[in-house]
């Protein structure tokens, strides 16, 4: 390792002689493993596979000819553990401990490849050995999220290696108006959920008058269904802080908060460890690269409250106060923390900032549509094959995201809705499936990008029960401070609640959109203001569900429970007894070795464990 | 056995002493202490009022707000599951109702053994793995019904 790494850079030339010095040390032809690390991998059994790699490595004295590295989230979480061998990129999936010895025997030393784990293409049921040629990949345009699967995020080094931190000695050598000219022009709009042009927010804060600045990443990631900000504070923290530093010198902020979700405890130690590093060598703290420009940056952690996203109500909370939000006759870019002037982007908006920078505004604007440039990562979840987190250009239509990325829905079932946008979001039906995906076409049908989640329903999916489940969400998260939010939830959950229990009566649809109406005119926050979104699009696109439920007291996707019957289909069942065991309730008897099974209507709780055990489809739901 | 550890108040200090007894670092203590005690015992409250120079009313209002904090000794496991959507509708709800059966006990309480505390969380953003359960820390994905009694007796 170079000299200058032992202090801090005081210039971009120091950067530019250690970047080279770090890519001269390593080998770029040297075959590298990297296990993906990230939280769906890490949960499949990921750092077994590592410590297995390392172990045989040492065993089979490979040290010097094969790299091993624990990387951010790849993505592809369906099919974690997930393994990229480099250079070639050879993809294995669901990759076991035990697997290990064979892929070092196999692959690392006799250049072979272990065919079982290929991932196979379910529509064409071919084996597929490149990371690049496997269909969930292909489809995608990875700007941001790419860089994950090259880099051990508690490495600096990794990601100077790949470029890093070149956007900020080019911005520092730009005069901060020229930034945000820059940012302007790329047209990049916030990621977090309201779209809102980021440079008119940078220019606000920095001719707002204060004596201090403050500039927020908000990891506060609550909309249930999206991780992306996770995975790239996780995955790729330098990114974000390269971003937050560049804002924080456009705008003129010497004080840095990186709010993370308690419940995100590797985002929390990854960006502690970045900040850290960046200290060290000088690209945070006093005089960046020897510019003269101070910045510093502290991680404050949430305490699990979705309201806390908004900006008003996370900055109440970072000053040590309830998380609740306030009227915002004066925007937070002129009073916000502590009463001065403050920005706040998100984590993904963050990181799209270096790539500006680097690549110019010409470049960004290339990408995605007019009105949406560039690259929106999405969470790829629900009812759908390959489960992940993808990016694409924005303008992309649903149908190439959920059939061509996503491969389709599992089980041979049909797809029903999408859900985008999280509880202040909307329920896309099948009819709309051709829609581009951008800020402003999502709004037009109801929804919204919010940031990013996706959630695919199918046609076991009640779209009443989901309109109930987020008005409870919301319910719960409201902060109780203004009265149309905190009372037209409740009502609206009563009548959710009362229609999916067979309760449902006349005018029970209209007395719902009338609150809608009141709590998206009167509510203080964005919160209440667009918690009517799920009931309003249910209503617009699935108003038969609702009718079936109020008028023939029937759900037509087998969820509500008092809607509800189980049964058994006797020329199914072979009697095999794993739905006796199931029940918690003892409603089902057994009969005997290949006779079918009987369910006792008084007795049963409508659990649903008998139907989850039973692969023979012998339990009817209706 | 109800806490990790009995509150004292060199702990809190230190704790308070962590964050320069900074006013604006009130959730990251309480998170702190929390971490220590498994909860917030009444006592750390009033010390944390007084240490911070602030009305117990912030203290506790905050500590009410956010649903990370209990005011309540929790078990020596405390079980998350999580419900957020992607969950929801891979069928969380149903794994949530196995739990309480199996523990007899409703989401937010703790089963009189100390041993478990059944919570639930709108979301851990590992989305792919939904259903999921989280027991002290550790991820438990694509959970079943029928796969709830064995995974709580792998814990003692």
């Amino acid at each position: 390792m170079a000299k200058q790494s032992n202090g801090r850079l005081s210039s971009p030339q120091e950067l530019e002689a250690l970047r080279a010095s770090i890519i001269k040390t390593g080998d770029a032809q040297k075959p590298c493993i990297t296990v993906c690390g990230g939280t769906g991998c890490h949960s499949f059994g990921s750092e077994g596979v590592a410590d297995a790699f390392e172990q045989e490595i040492k065993r089979q004295k490979l040290g010097d000819k094969v790299d091993i590295k624990v990387t951010g989230c790849h993505g592809f979480c369906e099919k974690g553990p997930v393994v990229v061998i480099k250079p070639k990129n050879i993809f294995y999936q669901q990759v076991k401990a035990e697997d290990i010895p064979e892929i070092i025997a196999e692959t690392m030393v006799k250049g072979k490849i272990v065919d079982r784990l290929l991932y196979t293409d379910p529509a064409t049921g071919k084996k597929i050995t490149y990371e690049h040629e496997v269909p969930f990949y292909k489809e995608q345009k990875r700007l941001v999220f790419g860089s994950n699967g090259l880099i051990d995020p508690a490495v600096i080094e990794d990601y100077l290696a790949i470029g890093g931190y070149t956007a900020l000695a080019k911005a520092l050598s730009m005069k901060p108006e020229a930034v945000i000219a820059e940012v302007k022009k790329a047209g990049l709009r916030g990621r977090g959920g309201g779209g809102f042009p980021t440079a008119t927010k940078w220019e606000t804060c920095r001719h707002a008058e204060g004596d201090t600045k403050y500039i927020i990443c908000n990891c506060d990631e609550g909309d249930p269904g999206a991780f992306m900000d996770r995975s790239l504070m996780e995955g790729n923290p330098h990114s974000v802080l390269e971003g937050m530093v560049i804002g924080a010198y456009a705008i003129g902020g010497h004080e840095g908060y990186i709010y993370v979700r308690n419940e995100y405890p590797l985002a929390v130690k990854n960006a502690q460890i970045a900040i850290k590093q960046a200290e060290k060598l000088g690209l945070l703290g006093k005089n960046i690269l020897g510019s003269g420009f101070d910045f510093n940056v502290k991680i404050s952690r949430g305490g699990g409250a979705f309201v806390c996203g908004e900006s008003t109500a996370l900055m109440a909370s970072l000053e040590g106060k309830v998380g609740e939000p306030r009227a915002k006759y004066v925007h937070t870019s002129e009073k916000g923390l502590w009463e001065q002037p403050t920005n706040l982007n998100n984590v993904e908006t963050w990181a799209n900032v270096p790539l500006i920078i680097k690549n110019g505004a010409d470049w960004y604007g290339k990408i995605g549509i007019r009105g949406s440039q560039g690259t929106k990562i999405f969470s790829l979840v629900g009812k759908i094959n390959n489960t992940g987190l993808i990016e694409v250009p924005m303008g992309v239509s649903l149908k190439d995201i959920i059939y061509g990325i996503g491969g389709g829905i599992p089980d041979g079932k049909k797809f029903k809705a999408v859900q985008t946008g999280g509880p202040s979001g909307g329920c896309i039906p099948e009819s709309l499936l051709d829609l581009p995906v951008d800020f402003d076409e999502l709004d037009k049908a109801g929804s919204m990008m919010g940031s990013g989640g996706m959630i695919i329903m199918d046609e076991n999916t009640c779209m009443v029960d989901i309109a109930k489940y987020f008005v409870n969400f919301l319910e719960g998260e409201s902060c109780g401070k203004c009265l149309p939010c905190r009372e037209g939830l409740k009502r609206m959950s009563q009548i959710l609640t009362d229609i999916t229990e067979g309760k449902g009566k006349e005018g029970d649809i209209e007395l719902l959109e009338r609150l809608s109406a009141t709590l998206i005119d009167t509510s203080l926050c964005a919160l209440g203001s667009t918690a009517p979104n799920p009931v309003l699009t249910t209503l617009r696109y699935f108003r038969d569900e609702y009718e079936a439920h109020i008028k023939d007291k029937r759900c037509p996707a087998g969820v509500c429970k008092a809607l509800v019957t189980y049964s058994i289909d006797e020329e199914k069942c072979p009697g095999c007894g794993l739905c006796v065991k199931a029940c918690p309730s003892e409603a089902i008897t057994d009969m005997g070795k290949k006779k079918p099974v009987v369910l006792d209507q008084e007795k049963c709780i409508k659990c649903g464990a008998c139907y989850d055990v039973c692969n023979l489809g012998a339990v009817i739901r209706k | 056995m109800t806490t990790k550890n009995k509150p004292t108040k060199q702990k809190i200090s230190s704790i308070l002493d962590s964050y320069k007894r900074d006013q604006g670092m009130l959730v990251a203590i309480l998170q702190d202490v929390q971490a220590e005690y498994n909860y917030l015992p009444k006592e750390s409250l009033n010390q944390i009022s007084e240490g911070l120079d602030i009305p117990m009313t912030q203290v506790y209002s905050v500590a009410t707000f956010f649903k990370a904090f209990s005011l309540k000794p929790r078990g020596r496991h405390i079980i998350n599951v999580c419900l957020g959507t992607a969950c929801h509708v891979r069928g969380a709800g149903r794994v949530l109702e196995e739990i309480g059966r199996q523990l007899d006990i409703k989401p937010g309480e703790t089963t009189e053994d100390f041993k478990y505390t059944m919570e639930t969380v709108n979301c851990v953003g590992a989305c792919a793995l939904g259903p999921i359960v989280v027991i002290d820390g550790k991820y438990s994905g694509q959970m079943k019904t029928d796969k709830v009694k064995t995974l709580l007796e792998s814990y003692d």
